[in-house]
């Protein structure tokens, strides 16, 4: 095939060129074929799974059109976890990023146990998702549990069905609050020094620094964190499915999109539902990435 | 002036106090969970008094949980579960991200922009299809259906070509001069200086690997990883929160290890390249 592209009068490729052609496309292959079978043909599978009705045991799908979107779009259940998954992600996404800001601000600058404080709130990051939850439905036990021993309360943190998805986000802002931080380190490197030493000189106190020099200036870094966690957020799953049981009373309140994606393709074994579900998901994730690039010339050129 | 100091010098001080207690806060259900681990049940539901300490540090939670749940299988699953990620991971990102960095082909655009809107579909769109896919080939609850969808990955190989193209062009040239071909310029030249990219993209990838819970639960239903382990051993062992404690203990103690060792590539492997996108 090298031998014809290098004679065809037309193209007249050098040496060089037949070679990169080669190679390159040698060395993506592996990942190219890889990608296709496992993503890009799924996508496609999975948006033309949603218009079947999952047959059962031994019987084929059957096309059923837009049924699974009326499904969805018409149950109560669907719009309560879009609403629950937009709750959580209300709570974790500016507690996370607010507090991150100020805990990098604050270790952006030579002081004793700079790297110590990285490690411990970087440490969250490093454990499984599981585990954390289980200690954190042991925090909330409202029984037996620490938070309301040392209290002195009897809340139900995790079975009332009005706080439970907060307390569930706050189990997310523990957990990501060290990932954001240090993404806004880095960020703050590349604030010019001068800039905090002229406005010192001028009398500036911390503070104004705080909204005047490092807000502004690191604005895209926290722009792309907040995207990124807005989406991340919106595909919550581990915290809710491991801290809420199937017989709590708030459940209903708490499941996310992605949590109901679960249950429907795999315990309820109605693929072709989970499969709407989820490419509701996509709808919602792909209009959120259609702002951001609109707003990104914003942030990017002022 | 000196009044100045001595604000400082406060200032300074609570600084440390906040971050102290924002420590705290974060370590907390770290300490809890240990010590929970070495209690009885009725010492772990003890309320009044209130007991934070152990009266006597029981081990037979662990050495229960250990045979209970055969914790060697688990760590042996999740073992070859980031081993195999991470090997096929950072090879394939490695070939991939240097040709799509330093080559120039035909088709190479229109390859790019599949990695490119792979990154920007959330992942679970794809996990019904690879689960039946996996279910063909007959391979469910086998360590290959755990190593399955994490074989390529499009984030490492746009990782590890921002990783090539930050290397200077002379290299390469130099390289040609002496007569070397594309082949032995990346191996012997190129991938060595990217070796940086490489083990941020593994440890990235592990951390992932060994933190992934629904593809687990999904596909296997006894080669399991320890994560979806835990979340089996919950419905089970429901109010035996010592137990429960000191399983997840033992699940995360191994990569806090690491990580503790390992600080400064753990957190430029997971947050810094999360942070090139």
């Amino acid at each position: 095939m090298a031998k014809q592209a290098a004679a065809t009068p037309k193209k007249k490729w050098t040496g060089r060129q037949k070679s990169e052609f080669i190679w390159g496309w040698a060395f993506i292959l592996p990942t190219m074929i890889g990608l296709i079978v496992l993503n890009i043909y799924p996508i496609f599978k999975t948006i033309i799974e949603s218009f079947y009705k999952t047959g059962d045991f031994g019987k084929g799908n059957q096309f059923i059109g837009l049924a699974n979107y009326q499904k969805i779009l018409s149950d109560p259940e669907v719009w309560q976890a879009l609403l629950n998954t937009f709750k959580y992600a209300i709570v974790e996404v500016p507690f996370s990023i607010a507090i991150a800001l100020v805990l990098a601000v604050l270790l952006n600058r030579k002081m004793a146990g700079r790297a110590a404080y990285r490690t411990i709130f970087f440490l969250p990051m490093v454990a499984a998702p599981a585990a954390i939850a289980m200690v954190w439905r042991w925090l909330y036990n409202s029984e037996f549990g620490l938070l309301n021993n040392m209290m002195g309360t009897k809340i139900n943190w995790i079975s009332n069905p009005n706080i439970a998805v907060f307390s569930v986000a706050v189990i997310g802002v523990w957990s990501i609050l060290g990932y954001n931080m240090v993404l806004f380190l880095a960020g703050l490197q590349d604030i010019p020094k001068d800039y905090y030493e002229a406005s010192s000189i001028d009398g500036a106190s911390g503070i104004y620094q705080f909204f005047h020099i490092t807000v502004p200036l690191l604005s895209p870094t926290i722009f792309f964190v907040s995207v990124t966690r807005i989406i991340g957020g919106l595909q919550v799953f581990d915290l809710i499915f491991m801290v809420m049981d199937k017989n709590n009373p708030a459940l209903y309140k708490t499941e996310s999109l992605v949590y109901l994606f679960y249950q429907y393709s795999f315990i309820n074994n109605n693929k072709g539902l989970g499969s709407a579900v989820v490419v509701f998901l996509l709808a919602i994730i792909m209009v959120i990435t259609v702002i951001q690039m609109r707003m990104q010339k914003h942030v990017y050129y002022n | 002036m000196e009044s100045m100091e001595k604000k400082q010098k406060l200032t300074a001080a609570l600084i440390h106090v906040l971050l102290i207690l924002v420590s705290i806060t974060m370590l907390v259900p770290f300490v809890w969970m240990a010590l929970t681990a070495f209690k009885t049940i009725t010492e772990s539901t003890s309320v009044d008094p209130f007991v934070i300490f152990p009266s006597s540090w029981k081990v037979e939670n662990f050495t229960e949980v250990i045979n209970n749940m055969s914790f060697a299988k688990l760590y042996f699953n999740t073992l070859m579960l980031i081993l195999g990620r991470v090997i096929c991971a950072v090879l394939t990102a490695t070939l991939a991200g240097y040709a799509f960095a330093r080559l120039e082909f035909p088709g190479k655009k229109l390859m790019f922009s599949l990695v490119m809107f792979q990154m920007m579909v959330p992942g679970q769109i794809f996990i019904i299809p690879q689960y039946l896919m996996v279910s063909k080939l007959g391979a469910l609850d086998t360590i290959f259906a755990l190593v399955f969808p994490g074989m390529v990955t499009a984030f490492g190989t746009f990782l590890l070509r921002q990783s090539y193209m930050g290397l200077p062009k002379d290299l390469e040239e130099a390289a040609r001069l002496d007569g070397c071909n594309i082949g032995q310029t990346f191996l012997f030249v190129m991938a060595p200086l990217a070796r940086s990219g490489m083990v941020a993209l593994g440890i990235f990838t592990a951390v992932f690997a060994y933190k992934d819970l629904m593809w687990p639960l999904i596909c296997n239903k006894t080669v399991m990883p320890l994560s979806a382990a835990l979340a089996k051993m919950q419905g089970q062992y429901s109010n035996n929160y010592p137990q429960l404690m000191a399983a997840s203990l033992l699940a995360c103690v191994p990569m806090i290890v690491l990580y503790l060792i390992f600080q400064k590539q753990f957190i430029e492997g997971i947050a810094t390249s999360g942070g090139k996108l």
